[in-house]
């Protein structure tokens, strides 16, 4: 079944087409994959999904509704929601605060209820999913440690977690394993197996070919902000566009 | 953590016995001084709750005087009672904020500090200007005190126990939401307002929420500081008084919630100290800003734990 499906979608900055009449879909319990060489509109086209770009023309389909050019904050609570490129994280607060700060949905409450203490009940439970979710990812013993002070494998293993922690239904990874030395990435291609297992879709934008290979179960392959190809990893892989496009020449 | 809770809970029971006994020592103007002192404490604490979102807004001052002029016209021209203007006070602040959250926070930072700046200029023109019902340039006067039993609120100690008890509530309130789940909300839309909004937070919501809240009680402390005067005009809430206020919160540290108290405290009783040196007293005054600035950049709030750190490496020393 089609959770999300991106149709004709195009993204001009002023002269400059970065995305132009891109679609695909991607199937619910899927990780897809977006791959291309540098420039070819990927992080624009995540950028659109996400909410953080209004795209200039085409649809974004969501579970049979369009999300395009709906603000951020209402894409992530339908459930599409993203992780960062670069480690974005609370760097001065604690693993669990993080986290919870990711339980927005559950936590949310008004000013009466805080000074009055009337959403306590629903704090309790926010913490608790908060602990579940840390428990999931493995960050348990580092609970209480400050964000900063966790090597980069880890802050990325949090950053997973902090957006897990709004319970998407699917799950935007900007280059997870950008800068990772070959053991953190081995422990991140798990975890996004393990995040899929629990139900959520993953669409993921990565450089790491092995990583990406071993990992999808489908792959839209972008160049020049165009679809030069979509299939199973196999399929891609033996696409001689796919291979110029990556070597060069055309 | 107990003990920590346990020992300032002692530490505020301390100083709030302090401060009753406190008026009785002062001489008459020190007494007023103390009044103003328990407002401006309130200010700054209020003006805390919309720092926490990292805009700092030039208009917190006019917020207040918008409280202290519709609590002054509700009871001058409609007679109504201390006891109801002084809540209806905050409603305005905090109605007129909502209203304002529209128009400011379509912009961020620099230009959201001199949005606000020229918004607050506008409301204070709006006063001069319309002389009924703001009384222009010499604003109104004759505001009449609160009526209670027979406790006459003109004198200054029944008027500072009034203040210290409507402060101390308003402090505490502000105190629980800076430490609800709202409280975490608003430190996460300061420093990573995108990675909130990618967890479904609205930064707009609580960037207005903040500023609505943080206007509400700086209204109630606009509203107890006319009642006591009796008059209320433009010129109390210029952008002087926000500058004192910016000082007061810098100056004491913006990163722990007494921090903007110490500030508000320190410096006004250093201005009050130099009274007897009036030539001497501004210079006196910013040589001590420029002085804090430089050797205290954290604030006030870290000279008990650098006090801690000297006092530690001395006991180290003697053994």
């Amino acid at each position: 079944m089609t959770i999300l499906e991106v149709k004709n979608l195009s993204m001009q900055f002023g002269g400059l087409i970065a995305v132009n009449d891109v679609s695909f879909a991607v199937n619910e319990g899927d990780i897809h994959g977006l791959i291309g060489p540098n420039g070819a509109g990927k992080s624009t086209t995540f950028k659109v999904i996400a909410g953080f770009l209004v795209p200039t023309g085409g649809d974004i389909i969501f579970r049979n509704e369009s999300i395009r050019g709906r603000k951020p904050h209402r894409i992530a609570k339908r459930g599409v929601v993203r992780t960062f490129q670069e480690t974005t994280l609370f760097q001065e607060l604690t693993v669990f605060e993080n986290v919870l700060i990711g339980v927005h949905k559950e936590a949310k409450t008004d000013v009466f209820s805080a000074l009055l203490g009337l959403d306590r009940s629903r704090q309790i439970r926010a913490s608790n999913t908060a602990n579940e979710v840390i428990e999931f990812i493995g960050l348990s013993e580092r609970k209480d440690q400050l964000a900063v002070e966790l090597p980069l494998g880890y802050q990325r293993v949090l950053a997973v977690a902090v957006a897990l922690a709004s319970k998407p239904n699917l799950l935007l990874m900007d280059e997870p394993f950008a800068g990772m030395n070959p053991e953190e990435t081995r422990h991140m291609m798990g975890l996004t197996r393990m995040v899929r297992e629990s139900g959520v879709t993953i669409v993921l934008v990565e450089h790491n070919m092995k990583a990406v290979m071993g990992l999808c179960d489908r792959l839209t392959v972008l160049n020049f902000g165009t679809v030069l190809d979509d299939g199973t990893p196999e399929q891609v892989r033996n696409n001689p566009d796919v291979i110029q496009a990556y070597l060069g020449g055309g | 953590m107990r003990t920590r809770g346990y020992k300032s809970a002692l530490l505020i029971a301390g100083l709030l016995v302090g401060l009753v006994i406190l008026p009785h020592f002062l001489k008459y103007h020190h007494q007023d001084f103390l009044i103003f002192l328990t407002i401006n404490v309130l200010v700054v604490v209020s003006y805390r709750l919309v720092t926490l979102t990292g805009e700092w807004s030039l208009i917190h001052a006019v917020m207040m005087g918008v409280g202290a002029y519709a609590s002054a016209i509700l009871s001058k021209n409609y007679d109504l009672s201390f006891w109801l203007t002084l809540p209806l006070a905050g409603v305005a602040a905090g109605t007129m904020a909502a209203l304002l959250s529209y128009p400011l926070f379509r912009m961020t930072q620099f230009y959201f500090l001199i949005g606000s700046f020229a918004t607050g200029e506008a409301i204070r023109l709006c006063w001069i200007q319309f002389i009924q019902p703001f009384g222009g340039t010499g604003g109104i006067s004759a505001i009449p005190s609160p009526e209670l039993l027979d406790i006459d609120f003109l004198e200054p100690i029944p008027y500072f126990y009034l203040v210290l008890i409507i402060v101390c509530v308003c402090v505490f309130l502000l105190y629980r939401i800076e430490k609800s789940r709202i409280g975490l909300t608003l430190h996460a839309v300061h420093w990573k307002g995108v990675l909130a909004e990618s967890v479904g937070v609205n930064t707009w919501n609580y960037r207005a929420l903040a500023f609505i809240t943080g206007s509400l009680f700086v209204g109630i402390a606009g509203a107890l500081k006319v009642h006591y005067i009796g008059t209320v005009a433009p010129k109390q809430f210029d952008i002087g008084f926000m500058v004192f206020i910016l000082i007061w919160v810098i100056v004491g540290g913006y990163r722990t919630f007494y921090g903007a108290i110490l500030g508000a405290v320190v410096l006004s009783v250093l201005d009050e100290l130099l009274r007897g040196v009036d030539q001497l007293r501004p210079a006196i005054y910013g040589a001590t800003l420029i002085f804090f600035i430089l050797y205290l950049s954290g604030g006030l709030e870290k000279l008990p734990q650098n006090l801690k750190d000297i006092l530690r490496s001395r006991q180290q020393g003697d053994i």
